[in-house]
């Protein structure tokens, strides 16, 4: 796994291809949108998926903690599928999630689908939370040439990169210097293109897109609908 | 012979007509107690012998209540029955009520049919498992005499067939005296039909009626003048031809393959039409209201030609049609017959029809066709065993219905000739998959849809079960469309919802007969204005084309592979495959013949292998993945009726390692894990069964709804149960009828040792077609993150590295920032401030 160094603000973050972020000046992880239970949030309505997400995308979290070793570990919102998610995790699945936990300082912004802090896990719940120079929200914040670097989750971001094969579409970061967009991290999270309005007015001074691959990210330009545009870079 | 009472008589000799030897041994069979299958070339009269002991019985004994069910694969097949029965029912004033149920049927007219039935329903698989899903279905269905089943060969092997089976099961509970007769177009395989449509799935049980055939059909070879196409299946070359035919005749039914070629079709013989002749357009995408205008004005007489897709090839009646024109290769004889017989609609005189190949390959399978329809030869598979997804969806039916006992209602399931070989575990996991999902792993106890009372019959939770049911009902899973709608005006029909993200505005594209330019996406349709521009794209529409049959294949080969036979070809053919002969060598009829050589900077490989497109898709996967193995580095490779292509980036030797039998396992196993097949069958089967909920076309997405994404589910239930049912069911569905694995067992079986490998210097004549055809797939998993390399690769190259958003630029930007930063007065503590809305809270 080839992690890719950024600069947000003045300070140096690394995209992991898993879909992680990684501050090593502050020993932080961040994760996005993992909406566990989101599986019986749907057999509540009456769609039975497979009951696995939450311990899938616990397992995959657990394998970046070790290798990262944070200090911290920012949940970046909708880390719960709903309100009462965290009520619903199995004995199996609340365990594990604790010892995950265990010995790291959570702090979980709070998201749309989770707008209370998750009972009976520890941590800090926050709606905004800042560190250092950087804001770390849920839903990015409009754009605005004031406002701190920040790092936001809540479009799931996905894009199609046109290869000679056709397009092939994955889960991506998007960036520019003042913002870093994350892809959804949870098992039965799907994506929103980056062309879509939502995610491509964020980004009008331009970005790149960094799709999630094996090894490492493969970064696009984001291109204006049907003209590969340039990023104008900087102010 | 029997004869017919009055008034019948009297009205079939009015009309100067003679009841037909079939339409009297149907009378015959059911006044016998027995079920019948009727099979007879369209224009035989066949709907007319469905109905007649209907007619018969309740002029004899005139009573209320439900007498007879009508069910059509088709909405409008119903609309056509119903206005062609008024006829008789009209002229020999019978006391009968004939009424519609479909989807469009209004709810008061529902209602109003539930508590007092017609004599006679016409209706469609779906409207009929909705009205066996209601609890008063016990007495609506107990006086039923009489099922008829139209067009039964295009629903049996299909999941429609398979829902309507299990429907028939249960109607023979609620009303075990009512008869069957099945109205089928002639088929290669009327055994299986009469087992299909058998109460207890023995063809045994059902009376086997067979039409003396009609004239042979007459067929035509039209060819475009000049140059033959390598490639392609659009046909257009040909247009002038084809138009001038339309001219020459009445009524010209143009048939084409895909609702694509129909466009295009439409469109150029609308650029030739200078006399202004009526020609329209009927096809699948077009907004409903359109196509039953062009219906009632084929029907009419208004119409010269109308280009058509199988949306017109079931038997509604189209008047008097004197030529059919099919465009592009029929890919089946017993479709072709099917279409050809569209044409005069009198059995005593030939058909007509004009063949229109689009290419080469296709030249020598229209000439296969006709051959095979001139010695009477159908093709056509039997139907294939029922889908559990459809099962899934009917047991929920059922219990919506009334309580059911598992035993029993196994018992009446494996009635039905589609499940006949069920077994009892895959039931019972089908019923629990029903109940709470049926996962090892039982999360689901307290949300489950189905409770066991304390004799072991299963009732449905509440009523959300059953409305939930209603909503996600049918076994057709709907690529998500979006509708297309004029600026200020009217919707013109729909198009797949991926196709308008490839749109930017100001495109053009051709549709339902004119070019429009996209405007925007606004949230429920396309806004497009009417539209200009030299180069319109043409909406295409995914899995919409046939495959080709093992019997018209094996033909084809056939006469590829002897130069005696070429007689009928046309010189350019001839000389095309002569051509072949010397380069490279013909294929053989039994063995396999492999062509290996460099292009491009790349390696093809090319498999005369004469499958059929679904079995070369997948064989593309399994040899692929051997050549992965070998370290072959196999790029991608496409799939045409006649052969598979493969490129890859080093030389294929040994070339008969590829085609060994053991693909079949070792390669299998991780073909199952990863092919893009499965997923989309797994999308289906998930849908039907009830896992996702369906999507309704034209449905308004509330805002950017996120919809739950069917691979990522299958990843999950595949690392963590792989045994479960709904992935039982995903393997089976690929295993046999749609991915052909059947099909390439045997031809693996027959090649071996026999594998011709000739390594040429460049591109053969006959390889030529599959290398400029579209639809090529490509290897996934690694390779498709090769691909994301080299594209992000070429971004950068092309950009002359100033788009390297690595370090470096991260850094150069980062300066323009600061020094804009740092220009403005310090900000930061107030900004904090205005930030951070809400204080922190403590979490636990």
């Amino acid at each position: 796994m080839n992690a890719a160094p950024l600069h947000l603000g003045a300070e140096r973050v690394m995209l992991d291809p898993a879909g992680v972020l990684h501050w090593p000046a502050q020993k932080l992880l961040c994760v996005a949108d993992l909406h566990l239970e989101k599986a019986s949030a749907f057999a509540r309505a009456g769609y039975f998926l497979p009951p696995y997400d939450t311990r899938e995308t616990l397992a995959r979290l657990a394998l970046l903690i070790r290798r990262y070793g944070p200090k911290r570990l920012v949940f970046l919102g909708d880390s719960f599928h709903d309100a009462d998610g965290a009520a619903r995790l199995s004995p199996t699945d609340r365990a594990a999630l604790r010892q995950l936990l265990q010995g790291l300082e959570p702090i979980w912004v709070l998201g749309n689908h989770d707008p209370a802090p998750p009972c009976d896990l520890p941590g800090e719940a926050f709606v905004e939370w800042r560190q250092g120079p950087i804001s770390f929200r849920h839903i990015p914040s409009p754009f605005s040439r004031q406002a701190p670097p920040e790092i936001a989750g809540h479009l799931h971001p996905k894009a199609t990169a046109p290869t000679r094969a056709g397009g092939i579409s994955r889960p991506c970061f998007v960036a520019n210097p003042r913002r870093v967009l994350m892809p959804a991290f949870g098992a039965f999270t799907g994506g929103l293109c980056v062309t879509d309005p939502a995610i491509a007015r964020l980004f009008l001074q331009g970005g790149r897109a960094f799709l999630l691959g094996e090894e490492r990210l493969y970064s696009f330009p984001l291109a204006g609908r049907g003209h590969g545009a340039a990023p104008q870079q900087g102010a | 012979m029997r004869t017919l009472p009055e008034p019948f008589a009297g009205w079939f000799a009015a009309r100067g007509w003679q009841p037909r030897a079939h339409q009297l041994a149907v009378l015959d069979a059911v006044a016998g107690g027995e079920h019948a299958l009727l099979v007879a070339p369209t224009g035989g009269g066949k709907t007319l012998a469905g109905f007649l002991p209907t007619l018969l019985d309740l002029n004899n004994a005139p009573r209320e209540g439900l007498h007879t069910l009508y069910i059509s694969p088709l909405k409008a097949l119903a609309v056509d029955i119903a206005r062609n029965l008024m006829a008789p029912i009209g002229d020999m004033a019978l006391p009968i009520r004939v009424e519609t149920r479909t989807g469009d049927t209004p709810a008061n007219r529902r209602a109003r049919q539930r508590a007092a039935p017609p004599h006679i329903l016409l209706t469609t698989p779906e409207s009929l498992t909705l009205l066996l899903s209601q609890p008063d279905a016990a007495a609506f269905f107990a006086g039923l005499g009489s099922i008829i089943i139209d067009e039964i060969h295009a629903l049996a092997g299909t999941k429609r067939g398979d829902q309507l089976a299990l429907c028939l099961s249960r109607i023979a509970v609620l009303a075990p005296g009512a008869k069957r007769i099945g109205l089928s177009a002639t088929v290669a395989v009327p055994e299986a039909l009469r087992a299909w449509l058998a109460p207890d799935a023995q063809a045994g049980s059902v009376r086997l009626i067979t039409a003396e055939g009609g004239a042979a059909p007459v067929f035509d070879m039209q060819l475009p003048e000049g140059h033959l196409p390598w490639g392609g299946h659009m046909g257009l070359a040909s247009m002038p031809e084809v138009y001038r035919r339309i001219e020459a005749a009445r009524v010209t039914i143009v048939f084409v393959n895909t609702r694509a070629q129909a466009e295009l079709s439409f469109a150029a013989l609308w650029r030739l039409n200078e006399a202004s002749l009526p020609i329209a357009l009927h096809h699948g995408s077009l907004e409903i209201d359109q196509r039953r205008k062009v219906e009632a004005a084929m029907a009419a007489g208004k119409l010269r030609a109308v280009v058509a897709t199988a949306s017109l090839d079931l038997g509604i009646d189209w008047g008097d049609v004197d030529q059919v024109i099919q465009i592009g290769a029929p890919k089946g004889v017993a479709r072709l017959l099917q279409r050809v017989g569209r044409a005069n609609h009198r059995m005593d005189e030939p058909s007509r029809a004009v063949l229109v190949p689009a290419n080469r390959f296709e030249v020598i399978e229209c000439v296969a066709a006709v051959e095979a329809a001139a010695a009477g030869e159908l093709d056509g598979d039997p139907p294939r065993p029922g889908g559990l997804d459809v099962l899934a969806q009917h047991v929920l039916a059922m219990a919506c219905h009334a309580p059911f006992h598992p035993d029993e209602l196994y018992a009446e399931v494996i009635r039905a000739a589609p499940y006949a070989a069920l077994t009892r575990r895959d039931f019972d996991d089908v019923v629990r998959f029903v109940e709470d999902g049926g996962y090892a792993l039982a999360a689901y106890e307290r949300f489950r849809r189905l409770f066991r009372d304390s004799e072991g019959r299963l009732h449905i939770r509440d009523a959300r079960v059953a409305r939930q049911f209603r909503l996600n009902l049918g076994t057709i899973v709907e690529t998500p469309m979006i509708k297309v709608r004029m600026r200020g005006g009217g919707t013109l029909g729909e198009v797949e919802e991926w196709f308008v993200s490839t749109l930017a505005a100001g495109d053009c594209f051709l549709f339902a007969g004119q070019v429009v330019r996209y405007e925007r996406l606004d949230p429920a349709a396309v806004i497009v204005s009417p539209g200009g521009g030299d180069d319109p794209r043409v909406p295409v529409y995914a899995g919409s084309r046939m495959p080709l049959t093992t019997w018209l294949a094996a033909r084809v080969r056939a006469i590829l592979h002897d130069p005696s036979r070429w007689a009928h070809l046309p010189a350019q053919v001839q000389e095309w495959l002569k051509l072949q002969s010397l380069r490279s060598e013909l294929p053989p009829s039994d063995g396999l013949l492999i062509e290996t050589f460099p292009r491009g900077g790349r390696w093809f490989l090319v498999a005369y292998t004469f499958e059929g497109r679904l079995a070369h898709q997948t064989l593309g996967l399994l040899v692929t993945k051997r050549m992965e193995r070998l370290g072959m580095g196999p790029l991608g490779y496409v799939g045409t009726d006649y052969v598979l292509a493969i490129w890859s980036a080093f030389e294929p030797t040994g070339v008969e390692r590829l085609f060994a039998e053991d693909i079949l396992g070792d390669e299998m196993e991780e073909w199952l894990a990863e092919s893009s097949m499965l997923r989309r069958s797994f999308r289906n089967i998930a849908t039907i069964a009830g896992l996702l909920e369906k999507h309704h076309p034209g449905a308004e997405k509330s805002g950017r709804q996120m919809t739950m994404n069917a691979d990522l589910i299958y990843d999950v239930l595949r690392r963590h149960e792989p045994d479960h049912i709904l992935l039982r069911a995903t393997r089976e569905e690929a295993a046999r009828g749609l991915t052909d694995v059947a099909r390439i067992a045997s031809l693996l079986a027959r090649i071996q040792g026999r594998i011709t490998h000739r390594a040429l210097s460049r591109v053969s004549p006959l390889a030529v077609p599959a290398l400029i055809e579209e639809g090529r797939e490509w290897v996934a998993g690694g390779a498709e993150d090769a691909l994301l390399a080299e594209a992000a690769a070429l971004v950068a190259e092309a950009t002359d590295g100033a788009e390297e958003f690595g370090e470096t630029l991260a850094d150069m930007t980062d300066g323009i920032i600061t020094r804009g930063a740092s220009a403005r007065p310090k900000p930061r503590e107030a900004r904090r401030s205005r930030f951070i809305r809400s204080a922190p809270r403590r979490a636990s």
